[in-house]
């Protein structure tokens, strides 16, 4: 058991293709990190911005977010919903100080077992190489001293 | 004590900019009905009651406070803390107060930057690098002015808040409707709504207050307001230009749309919004004109500032509240 | 023991401050410290936001005179884009600035400062405030000072959008025009503002000068101090509020420097202490010498009457012929006693009046012309207007996009956090004395000191120092730093 930093990572999966895929993961025992906690939705396109600011101000490292490939869409084109979204999200989280590549957007279809294994391996190392991200941590909170609470100062004599 | 003494009211300015209180002037002769039903205790802009005066008042002996500006440095939240013990009950009046509004943008920044920014301007006259300090000592004793917070925060973040009223500054229109609530409720010919509720502001977005013509949204690139000549009949955000009435709660009657310019999203986010700007990435992705993530690139490279367009009023009060540099400080 | 007393918060003012009173042991002042207490930041956070967005972001600099931020703005970033906007919208933007400005000087008469002398400075705390000035002069007479505000916003509204804020001034120009129908408007409402200017000069008259204590008190030494004296002028070295060159004439009243807006780094510059979050400018080429008066100290004032001392009339009959009088009354020119900014702002009052209906009646502020594209690359940019409390200067530097990358910005009242600490500190140890028994009027007498300056510490405290290292300076008795010890954390 090392103590190397185990990120904490959200990955938004869509029913139809993504989700399978970790499933078929799954059966064919094809081995990918723990850190990754799945929460289905039925499509890519239900991706609303505010799951991913959520899911890094509650303690995410980083967010996954799968969906089909582009022209696979169970429901026709909403996969290109989640790339705009994905895209203009990175841009705006950039202003806010954060790395572009915490947040991550993959396709894989139903069949690609090992496609996703891969990518969440890959991400878990981005991941930990980044480093934590504890949003807020030391937010405004009581516990952290504002540098200007400091005592006096002592005021050295100045030798004549 | 006399038996008929007028209920007393309060009115006070954090980190904020007079905006609230010019806006409750405005509601110009309706001031004298406030006077007439009201006992003013507190108000510095109009009169010269003192902190130490508030602090000899007993505690709830305030019926109703509104706190407009954002909690900056501990002197305002000293003061928060202050009037929500004297009063009972305390609005967070204005888009400082609700979600930090414009002053709340200084969260995407180290606050300690912020001093070499100001003491460092290309007029600033600083050779020996002097920077404020919270406890000074001159020759006639220690003399002190606040410490700044590292984050800019709202008041329900230090107090708690029995109603929400937002704007930058909320309309005056909208102030008169809530003295004419109030005053009602004095004379037992209404009820309070439920704690918590936000008042003098409408339930839908400004798009619904707009009269611009809608169409289906298509967009195939995002345009600078002074860049183009845009159609005063249309749609702004449909022409390109990033407007955020489709996230910003209603109740302003869209007077800016109106006039020909952007809604920039003073009222704070509409009825059930949890975070305004993931709400409007959401809205400006989906209408864009393109499945091509090179295309969208290049669209998306017209808002020249998204950070600052999603959350120029709401940034203290979203979910992520403050940028990276704000609260992440090397170790020493 | 020495005592101390601290005023916290002062009052009937825009924004933050307090007052630290120190007495001797005999009871005389020793010194006084006129501390500012706020500051938000705007020059780091306006950093990364695209230029058309200044004009209404630095209006929350300041929720009483956003219209001044919005112009200084606006005409800075023109001056970024390197372009002149159509003549309408020039006037327009003139047109609500002048509206504002009988807005925003009625609002300092009647409700901040004037209660002081329609009620008098000891009057019940309680009613030294513009209720008690409407109990006092009448329900007629408060009517008509809540009709001027009304107008007056409502013209920024036409023009504008909003009363508060206005949302109107782009690169180029405006982003709407005005119909007949609305000039009409506004155009009557500019000659009833005439008449409540002359209502208003009418009633200082009466109240103030017509009570020879308020007089004496004008015209005593505790309020006065002898400065460098700034304002916009015209062509003609007439006052504007709007447009034109900077002017600094000496005590003496003598021109010393006329500067375009793009020149104000070789001529201003800004000292700092470190017991407050504001800076003081000084005139650059004087030098800072402490808090001293004189032509040998680089301290120089910007309010109304540094407006009319700096200039060599008003460009409006009516407001011409009141410049003439005030003058003349008070025994030429320039002016130093700072309580006569009372009456040298409602000469501006009926200015600015009487500017609107100039305006609205120029046949050319209904054409629709009202915007022209910028074509030219951004770079950088200077906008001056005159605040109702003083120079305002803003200075953006952009990149390629048009996105800023630096922001300065001279607010009007910091210009004059000097002249008001010195103010302050005049008063406090004049009417603070051994043997006398310091009284809450007696307070609120010095706090009189910085109100004739109509001060907006909300627009002076746009700049956020954050957190600070740790600082000890040792300074010898001329007040030059010895030794400075740090620590930072």
């Amino acid at each position: 058991m090392t103590d190397q930093f185990e990120p904490t990572i959200i990955g938004f999966t869509c029913n139809w293709c993504s989700y399978r895929a970790a499933d078929l993961a799954g059966t064919a025992r094809i081995k990918y990190p723990p850190n990754v906690r799945l929460i289905r939705l039925m499509c890519s396109g239900r991706l609303d911005p505010t799951f991913v600011f959520k899911a890094l101000a509650s303690g995410a490292d980083g967010v996954m977010i799968t969906g089909c490939h582009p022209g696979e869409c169970h429901y026709i084109e909403q996969n290109y919903k989640a790339l705009r979204r994905f895209h203009l999200m990175r841009r705006t989280l950039q202003g806010f100080g954060l790395e572009p590549t915490r947040v991550r957007l993959v396709w894989a279809s139903a069949a690609e077992g090992a496609k996703f294994a891969s990518e969440v391996a890959s991400f878990v190392e981005e991941i930990r190489s980044l480093g934590p991200l504890h949003w807020g941590k030391n937010n405004g909170k009581d516990d952290v001293q504002s540098p200007t609470q400091q005592s006096k100062p002592e005021i050295a004599e100045v030798p004549a | 004590m006399t038996p008929n003494a007028k209920p007393k009211f309060a009115m006070y300015w954090a980190a904020s900019c007079g905006g609230c209180e010019i806006a409750v002037l405005n509601i110009h002769e309706k001031i004298l009905e406030v006077d007439a039903n009201f006992d003013i205790v507190f108000w510095p802009v109009a009169m010269d009651a003192k902190y130490k005066d508030v602090e000899a008042m007993e505690d709830g002996s305030i019926l109703l406070t509104l706190f407009n500006g954002g909690i900056r440095n501990d002197e305002n939240e000293h003061i928060a803390k202050l009037l929500r013990r004297k009063s009972k009950i305390l609005v967070a009046f204005g888009s400082c107060a609700n979600e930090g509004c414009i002053p709340g943008l200084a969260n995407l920044s180290d606050s300690r930057e912020l001093v070499y920014t100001a003491y460092n301007t290309i007029t600033t006259d600083n050779p020996h690098q002097i920077y404020p300090m919270t406890s000074y000592d001159v020759p006639e004793g220690e003399i002190h002015i606040p410490t700044i917070l590292p984050v800019l925060k709202t008041l329900n973040q230090v107090v708690d808040v029995d109603y929400y009223m937002p704007g930058c500054p909320p309309e005056s229109k909208q102030i008169a409707a809530v003295i004419d609530l109030v005053i009602s409720v004095l004379e037992g010919k209404a009820e309070l709504p439920p704690k918590g509720s936000v008042i003098g502001a409408g339930n839908s977005t400004v798009c619904d207050e707009c009269k611009r013509i809608r169409n289906i949204k298509s967009i195939k690139s995002f345009e600078r307001i002074w860049g183009i000549a845009p159609d005063s009949s249309l749609c702004l955000l449909e022409q390109g230009i990033p407007c955020n009435g489709p996230a910003t709660r209603s109740g302003c009657d869209a007077r800016c749309p109106a006039a020909g310019a952007q809604c920039i999203g003073c009222y704070g986010p509409a009825e059930d919004v949890e975070d305004y700007g993931a709400r409007l990435i959401s809205s400006f992705a989906s209408v864009i004109d393109s499945n091509d993530p090179e295309e969208i690139d290049k669209i998306l490279d017209g808002l020249v500032d998204p950070t600052g367009q999603f959350y120029r009023f709401n940034l203290a009060g979203s979910l992520l509240k403050a940028g990276v540099p704000a609260w992440k400080k090397e170790k020493a | 023991m020495a005592q101390r007393i601290t005023i916290d918060p002062i009052t009937r003012l825009e924004g933050h401050g307090k007052i630290e009173i120190f007495l001797n042991e005999e009871g005389d002042v020793a010194n006084t410290y006129f501390q500012i207490p706020e500051l938000r930041g705007f020059e780091r956070f306006c950093v990364g936001r695209p230029v058309e967005e200044m004009p209404l972001l630095t209006n929350r600099i300041c929720g009483v005179c956003p219209e001044a931020h919005h112009m200084a703005a606006a005409k800075a970033a023109d001056a970024v884009y390197h372009i002149d906007p159509p003549r309408t919208a020039k006037l327009l933007r003139e047109l609500l600035y002048s509206a504002f400005y009988v807005t925003d000087h009625t609002t300092h008469f009647y409700a901040l400062g004037g209660p002081d002398f329609v009620l008098g400075p000891d009057a019940p705390v309680a009613e030294r405030n513009i209720l008690g000035v409407i109990h006092k002069v009448g329900l007629e007479i408060g009517g008509k000072v809540i009709q001027a505000r009304k107008y007056g916003h409502n013209v920024v509204e036409i023009i504008g959008g909003r009363k508060v804020h206005p949302c109107t001034s782009i690169p180029g120009g405006l982003t709407k025009g005005i119909t007949e129908e609305q000039r009409k408007e506004i155009e009557e409402m500019g000659k009833w503002a005439i008449e409540f200017a002359q209502f208003s000069l009418k009633l200082f008259n009466d109240i103030v000068l017509g009570n020879k204590a308020y007089v004496d008190l004008i015209l005593g030494d505790i309020y006065t101090h002898r400065t460098y004296y700034m304002g916009l002028v015209d062509e003609n070295n007439k006052t504007n509020f709007y447009d034109g060159k900077v002017r600094v004439v000496d005590p003496d009243g003598k021109e010393f420097i006329k500067y375009l807006p793009k020149d104000y780094a070789e001529h201003i510059a800004e000292h700092v202490e470190p017991w407050t979050y504001l800076k003081f400018p000084y005139l650059k080429k004087i030098g800072w010498k402490g808090f001293v008066d004189g032509k040998d100290s680089g301290i120089y004032m910007a309010t109304p009457l540094s407006r009319l001392n700096a200039s060599d009339g008003m460009a409006t009959p009516r407001a011409q012929e009141e410049y003439e009088r005030f003058y003349s009354t008070l025994g030429g020119k320039p002016v130093h006693q700072r309580l006569a900014t009372h009456w040298a702002r409602l000469i501006e009052l009926l200015y600015a009046a009487e500017r609107w209906v100039e305006l609205a009646t120029d046949p050319e502020v209904t054409s629709a012309n009202f915007h022209a594209i910028p074509t030219e690359k951004p770079t950088e940019g200077v906008g001056i207007v005159e605040a109702p409390r003083g120079t305002l200067t803003h200075h953006y530097v952009t990149d390629e996009r048009g996105v800023i990358t630096k922001v300065n910005l001279v607010v009007g009242t910091t210009n004059n956090y000097a002249p008001m600490s010195m103010s302050i500190n005049k008063a406090a140890r004049s009417l603070i004395k051994k043997g006398t028994m310091v009284t809450e009027g007696m307070l609120n007498m010095v706090e009189m000191a910085f109100r004739a300056y109509d001060p907006c510490f909300g627009c002076a405290t746009h700049s956020l120092p954050g957190q600070m290292p740790l600082q000890v300076t040792i300074h010898d008795s001329q007040g030059n730093p010895l030794k400075v010890l740090r620590q930072y954390c």
